[in-house]
């Protein structure tokens, strides 16, 4: 009888040193960088305190990139630059070069092969995103695709720096919001409460974690036909999509209803003022393959006003504290509605206990 | 060999514009790859009917229970098989990158290798958590695909209740702005904790992301349990030769509206001769001034890390920040390093222990309160851990005197 095949173990190495990754020069001056100046847009150029120095070339990419993509970025790495790539948690791709003769033409050659250089300083960078369609089990939309079709729209405003600081824009898949906070986020609204496939609860949901998973307690065990299985108060729901992970079978994706919401003025630097979350501003936004058109617009719109009204160094949460909330809905047109009065806890934190009104 | 492409008009669609086009790059893949063809079917579906058709699973490899995200269509023909075939099975091998995600090209390459003969040819880079995101696997290529990458010295990253891989910004390999090493920090408590990685028992998941200042550049307030960020307990360093350069480059108005009166304690002021006063007792160290002027300007020497806790997104309760737990930590000495490390265990564990499932550190937190939680992983309390004291009298006071009498002598014993 021939032997089983022996399982190899795996060599649990964890993470590994980042030494071996390292450009030499920064290799050599680790922990011993002196300052940095933006020479143009996508262009970084940092000193050592040992006078050496390193210029990084900054492009953009579709983050879910094919080896032929990737191997092109290393033919790109090898020739122009000197073999040595990071990566930035925007999934910018960043050539890391010490001879200044060296930038321009790797510029040239990036843009030449479609690659755009950018995403620094006052830019609009590239969109944080989920997996969407493509990978996720419970996404509302699409991620890659939002993305590109929102990049194509903002692609000026990518390789420029004439923002008053820099912009940050997330994208979300669902409620959960892997894709983070930004200066400007769009997420997944479920504006619907879960339809539940009644004959599959019982088989697929372990029920009491689906229960205890629900925030407003509007989940309960229910026999329904017969069977084991649970029943939705619609109207304590608040349709946040968190029953449906655990219980598929409660799904709350829908052609229709699943929309789309923008929010504003999340910020995670303490530069200036603490960090902020993002707030609501636009929804019921249509989820609409394959450019989401009425997105791109409410973003732009909110752009166009923080570019024309926004200060130097405000970041649009900033921008807004300053002008105050009845006036950035006057500027960008948006309307406001009893759905941006926060009901949930800690509400009334972010209710005006005060005199201080704009008129 | 190759299979005939499906119709794909709403993803053509995504072909234009100037944007780099991640459909481009499928549609190369499916020339010689029938998953990527059936996957692009399956896409398209989505773009047509709006929903989603992945459902996930159990697969893994050997001696790991996380790692590897699965995916299996729901996208299923009349006769209950799936419609398409190719890529029915699309699973993802989170690997943990370098620290700072720092690649020389060889190393690239070779994952592109290894991904082109095991995988779809997909690969991201990065994901939301910060692995490196192999996508589109079959159930037997998995483990082939995982021992090749593993050979290579990269191990699987954290997926489900279990520590998840850490990220670090670019830190000193390249930031004058790093008070610390943030790559180090990402390396050696990840590694220290890496049991609970490979073998999810978590009551949910753990992250530490590490960022050199408070620029933040991981976003490791907002988004991970246990975020490190580097700080300075000294003065501001200023090179007052080139406040005056930058002075006469941009002019005093621009100095005095975006450096003096941006600082937001109001910590500044511009002499009439062109130098900076900052008065440091009032400086928060918010990075502003440092990141408009970083030749004249940057973090004091005493250098070390803020630790706060509990940040997180949405579910359940709602957005958290981290809240400051270690105002202040030295990370020089190797004994600094280990205090730290004792530090990550101390929660982590307590986490373990206390949390409900399903329940992140910060709703752990809010639901039993500050300072249960700091008396759990043995820290005092400090002002730097609030905005305010509390504005309501609901609250039994009887142990006050002793308290007092704590702060008092915590107070004797660091004047010495």
């Amino acid at each position: 009888m021939a032997e089983a095949a022996k399982p190899r173990p795996p060599v649990e190495s964890g993470v590994v040193d980042v030494m071996p990754f390292l450009h030499p020069v920064m290799k050599k001056n680790y922990g011993k960088w002196k300052w940095h100046e933006r020479p143009r847009p996508g262009v970084l150029h940092h000193v050592a305190e040992s006078g050496d120095e390193i210029w990084t070339v900054r492009a953009g990419t579709q983050r879910q990139m094919d080896v032929h993509t990737i191997r092109k970025l290393c033919d790109i790495a090898d020739e122009y630059a000197e073999g040595y790539v990071r990566f930035t948690i925007r999934s910018n791709i960043e050539f890391l070069v010490s001879d200044e003769a060296k930038v321009q033409p790797l510029i040239e050659k990036l843009e030449a092969e479609g690659f755009p250089v950018g995403g620094t300083g006052n830019s609009v960078s590239m969109i944080a995103h989920t997996q969407g369609w493509l990978h996720c089990d419970i996404p509302g939309t699409d991620a890659s695709g939002v993305v590109k079709a929102l990049m194509d729209e903002l692609y000026e405003e990518f390789i420029r720096e004439e923002m008053p600081n820099r912009v940050r824009i997330t994208t979300s898949c669902c409620e959960i919001n892997c894709g983070g906070q930004g200066d400007i986020a769009i997420n997944v609204q479920h504006t619907k409460p879960p339809r539940i496939n009644h004959d599959l609860v019982a088989n697929v949901c372990e029920r009491p974690a689906v229960v205890a998973r629900c925030p407003v307690a509007a989940i309960r065990p229910a026999l329904v036909n017969g069977k084991p299985s649970l029943e939705v108060d619609e109207k304590k729901c608040v349709c946040c999509g968190a029953c449906f992970p655990p219980c598929p079978p409660m799904q709350i994706n829908d052609p229709v209803h699943t929309k789309l919401a923008v929010w504003v003025g999340g910020k995670n630097s303490n530069a200036r003022s603490k960090p902020t979350f993002h707030k609501l501003v636009a929804a019921d936004l249509p989820n609409n393959p394959p450019r989401w058109p009425e997105v791109a617009e409410v973003v732009k719109k909110i752009l166009r006003a923080y570019k024309e009204d926004a200060r130097d160094w405000e970041r649009m949460g900033e921008w807004i504290e300053r002008i105050g909330w009845p006036r950035f809905f006057e500027l960008t047109g948006l309307p406001f509605t009893k759905y941006h009065i926060d009901d949930w806890r800690g509400a009334r934190a972010s209710l005006n206990a005060s005199a201080h009104l704009r008129f | 060999m190759a299979k005939p492409m499906h119709p794909t008009p709403l993803l053509d669609e995504l072909e234009k514009g100037p944007w780099p086009s991640f459909v481009k790059g499928l549609k190369r893949l499916a020339q010689n790859n029938d998953m990527m063809v059936d996957l692009l079917g399956q896409l398209e579906t989505s773009y047509e009917t709006r929903l989603g058709y992945w459902k996930g699973g159990t697969v893994g490899v050997f001696g790991y229970g996380g790692g590897v995200i699965p995916r299996f269509t729901e996208l299923l023909d009349e006769n209950g098989k799936p419609k398409f075939p190719e890529a029915a099975e699309f699973h993802t091998l989170r690997v943990m990158p370098p620290p700072g995600w720092h690649y020389d090209t060889a190393t690239l390459r070779k994952f592109c290798d290894i991904w082109e003969q095991y995988g779809s040819g997909l690969i991201a880079l990065h994901g939301q958590t910060g692995d490196i995101m192999f996508q589109g696997c079959r159930t037997e290529n998995v483990q082939k695909a995982f021992d090749a990458i593993n050979e290579m010295g990269f191990d699987l990253g954290g997926a489900g209740p279990a520590l998840r891989t850490g990220m670090s910004c670019v830190g000193p390999a390249r930031c004058e702005q790093a008070c610390y090493d943030t790559h180090r920090a990402n390396r050696q408590l990840i590694n220290a904790f890496l049991d609970d990685m490979h073998r999810p028992s978590l009551p949910y998941k753990f992250k530490f992301k590490f960022s050199g200042c408070p620029n933040d550049c991981m976003n490791s307030i907002q988004r991970s349990d246990f975020a490190v960020i580097g700080t300075w307990r000294d003065d501001i360093q200023i090179d007052q030769a080139e406040v005056k350069n930058y002075i006469a480059s941009k002019g005093r108005q621009y100095v005095i509206d975006n450096v003096v009166n941006r600082c937001p304690t109001k910590a500044i002021s511009l002499r009439d001769d062109d130098t900076l006063e900052i008065r440091n007792k009032d400086c928060v160290r918010c990075m502003h001034c440092i990141n408009v002027m970083t030749k004249a300007l940057s973090p004091g020497k005493d250098r070390g890390v803020t630790i706060l806790i509990g940040g997180k997104r949405t579910l359940k309760i709602g957005d958290l920040m981290g809240t400051v737990i270690i105002p202040f930590m030295k990370l020089e000495t190797e004994e600094d390093w280990q205090r730290l490390e004792e530090f990550a265990g101390r929660v982590i564990e307590f986490f373990a222990e206390n949390a409900l499932e399903h329940e992140r550190t910060g709703e752990m937190i809010e639901r039993i309160g500050l300072a249960n939680f700091l008396e759990g992983v043995g820290v005092d309390p400090d002002p730097n851990m609030i905005n305010h004291p509390r504005t309501n009298p609901y609250v039994r006071l009887d142990g006050w005197a002793e308290e007092a009498k704590k702060w008092e002598e915590r107070k004797a014993k660091a004047a010495g």
